[in-house]
């Protein structure tokens, strides 16, 4: 099986170490992986801020990067989003781009769901001696709708002390220019989101999304908590080589 | 309509979020709200076809508004109704006014009614010496206080029950008690008059039904039937796209409007007004007055886009399930109809994509209203495009044009988007403590205020899998 990783600006910048998990569990469960180094950014800061102009060509690598892709894989459900839901509205007018957006957004997928739907790996082989919550991230949750597949995974993980998270499906408050536009509203969110993640007393913060985890893990750094962060690929990573 | 607030969005939630005591009142009852609204849902087998059929009611209506409100406009007529149309709110509140003077009328009892809200009714009518008494319960305490409804559903969801009963006890001069029992008592004894001694009675229009002429109205206190049967005079007021076509169709949009709104199989009254009184009838009203308000409906009407916002059938769950709404209330949103749906319309309805087109940005286009919606109306793409739509208007702001041209000519390319991101990671180094920028710096505090801001990493994951490759 051969697949594309779609890093997106966020985790190639911030947490490179993220993507480095994703290749290691997805190369361990027999993929192939190509870096079509065309890719910049889903375009989505622009995009959700009304800036549809100067998105499009920043959207537009996108279609080019992944031409020859078969499948693309990404640890992000929002950047997904933005491809699937977006992009149409985007290449509503340019018939041509609005046939590659389509076709670009048959072969993405989210991480968990590429193993769990693609792969048809329920049990990775994991295990993760810990107490763990999952924050349910909006975009994959109500647009992709691959909440179940991070189910799926964490369920099989041995020895994990999963405890669920009250609110999970609320927002964290992020929401890309949100956050910095209105950073009081954003505040009131993350906080709600942060004293909901105490409540669990859980040592790690698992999700699929690394806008909002960078959004939370800030606030929760921000309040000297030592909760940890961690990307689904991530503990999948770790709890494939203990 | 909507009177402008003084302050921006940004102010208005600045303020609201410093209220405690409202921003605790509106958690516990959206948490309560939903969490009844999720029962009913599980309850009614098959949902997602209740909110299908629903859609395709309201699209079907809203699609030949203009047959159906002819219709209805006819069976009306042959109820002995009249029918009026403002097509603005200055109209609206002419007509009302004028009615009311044509029958001499000085007390008016009012049940609750959104579209009065937005039309400013109250204030136009107490302005010609009318006395005016709101029937609702909440509305009610909101006319005492003298503030407007922070919820399309549950008008006063921002106070607590200690608030109400100093507002009472103000009226009645000496204590009253803050349980339920003393506050209904208190405000059933002063209403009983009101409703008694007054000359015509103003209400909403939850739907009207074209193929009769009906107006059904629901409550949970009865005080609409009290309203329709009490003074000889009625006026129904409605938003023009508050119609549907049929008694069958009512059914499935009077299954929805309870379930969603408050977890309610059906309100606790359901009234359903035909006209006025007509030879051998038992009961109703000697004269029954229907005025239809567009108020920038058939704007929204004309505009493909946005059309179906008007199928929104005012349930308001998309507050109750609303990040955004549930931290900072209805107030902050500074018009008649807040929350999702109000940040959609208001704009639309109002005209003003400057000044209301900041309400779209009010939201993190998380789809929790578009997930709950019992109309299926597509709210967050909605909020999208009108964001789309301020900035294309030449509303956006002068330096967030700039930051995203400059962003475009750097991510547009992988070269020079691997250049800024390499000045990012070298830029910020004298900032990064243990991986994150903690300072709160000029262009960073919006963030750094409240979050510690992840630190570019020293080597990109592009770098490393080049690196590895080699």
């Amino acid at each position: 099986m051969k697949a594309s990783i779609f890093i997106t600006c966020i985790c190639d910048s911030m947490y490179p170490q993220v993507g480095e998990a994703m290749v290691r569990v997805l190369e361990k469960l027999g993929v192939t992986l190509d870096f079509p180094p065309e890719q910049t950014c889903c375009g989505q800061p622009a995009l959700s801020s009304g800036y549809w102009e100067y998105a499009r060509p920043v959207a537009e690598t996108m279609l080019t990067a992944f031409k020859n892709s078969q499948y693309v894989v990404a640890p992000a459900g929002s950047c997904i989003t933005a491809v699937k839901e977006y992009y149409p509205i985007l290449f509503e007018k340019d018939p041509e781009k609005y046939r590659q957006a389509k076709e670009l957004s048959a072969k993405l997928f989210e991480f968990s769901e590429f193993v769990v739907k693609i792969l048809k790996k329920e049990d990775v082989g994991a295990r993760f001696p810990h107490r763990v919550t999952y924050h349910s991230s909006c975009h994959a949750r109500r647009f992709l709708n691959t909440d179940q597949y991070v189910r799926t995974l964490l369920t099989n993980v041995k020895e994990i002390d999963y405890v669920p998270l009250p609110h999970e499906e609320a927002c964290c408050g992020f929401g890309g220019t949100f956050s910095v536009k209105l950073p009081e509203i954003s505040e009131a969110m993350v906080d709600e989101k942060a004293r909901n993640i105490m409540e669990t007393k859980a040592d790690v913060l698992v999700g699929v999304d690394l806008s909002c985890l960078m959004n939370i893990d800030g606030r929760l750094k921000k309040q000297k908590t030592n909760v940890r962060v961690m990307h689904v690929a991530e503990l999948l990573d770790e709890g494939m080589r203990l | 309509m909507s009177e402008r607030p003084t302050l921006h969005l940004r102010d208005r939630a600045v303020k609201a979020l410093k209220d405690d005591q409202m921003r605790q009142a509106v958690r516990k009852a959206v948490d309560r709200l939903s969490a009844n609204k999720d029962k009913a849902a599980r309850e009614l087998p098959n949902w997602e076809e209740w909110r299908e059929q629903t859609k395709l009611i309201r699209q079907h209506t809203v699609n030949h508004l203009d047959y159906y409100l002819k219709l209805l406009t006819d069976n009306v007529k042959k109820a002995g109704g009249k029918v009026h149309f403002a097509p603005n709110a200055e109209a609206a509140r002419k007509i009302i006014a004028d009615l009311c003077k044509e029958y001499n009328a000085k007390k008016i009892i009012k049940s609750k009614s959104m579209v009065t809200e937005e039309i400013h009714l109250n204030t136009a009518l107490e302005a010609v010496g009318m006395e005016v008494v709101e029937s609702d319960l909440a509305e009610y305490i909101l006319q005492l206080a003298g503030e407007t409804p922070s919820h399309i559903i549950v008008p006063a969801i921002h106070k607590n029950r200690n608030q109400i009963a100093e507002l009472f006890s103000k009226v009645a001069g000496k204590k009253v008690e803050s349980d339920t029992p003393a506050l209904t008592a208190f405000a059933r004894k002063i209403l009983r008059n009101k409703f008694i001694s007054a000359d015509v009675g103003i209400t909403g229009c939850n739907f009207a039904v074209a193929e009769t002429g009906s107006i059904t109205l629901v409550t949970n206190e009865g005080n609409a039937r009290l309203t329709t049967t009490l003074p000889r005079i009625v006026i129904s007021v409605m938003g023009m796209e508050r119609v549907v076509p049929t008694f069958e169709d009512l059914e499935t949009v009077l299954s929805m409007l309870p379930r969603n709104a408050t977890g309610q199989k059906l309100t606790s009254y359901v009234s359903v007004i035909n006209g006025s009184r007509q030879p051998g009838d038992i009961d109703g009203c000697e004269k029954f007055h229907l005025v239809i308000v567009d108020n920038g409906r058939s704007r929204m009407l004309a505009d493909e886009e946005y059309r179906q916002a008007l199928n929104c059938i005012r349930c308001g769950a998309c507050f109750n399930v609303c990040p955004v709404y549930r931290q900072i209330g209805g107030h902050a949103y500074g018009s008649v109809y807040g929350g999702p749906i109000g940040s959609v319309i208001t704009p639309l309805l109002e005209d003003d994509i400057d000044f209301w087109g900041e309400l779209p940005y009010a939201s993190t286009l998380c789809a929790a209203c578009t997930s709950v919606c019992p109309a299926k109306i597509p709210l967050q793409d909605l909020l999208f495009k009108l964001r789309h739509r301020r900035v294309s208007d030449g509303y956006g702001q002068v330096v967030e044009k700039f930051a995203f041209n400059m962003w475009k000519r750097f991510f547009k390319l992988p070269s020079t988007y691997k250049f800024a991101m390499k000045v990012a990671s070298l830029g910020q180094k004298p900032l990064v403590n243990n991986g994150y920028i903690t300072a709160k710096l000029p262009l960073l505090a919006n963030w750094t205020n409240s979050r510690y801001m992840r630190a570019a990493a020293d080597t990109t994951f592009r770098e490393r899998w080049e690196k590895r490759k080699k």
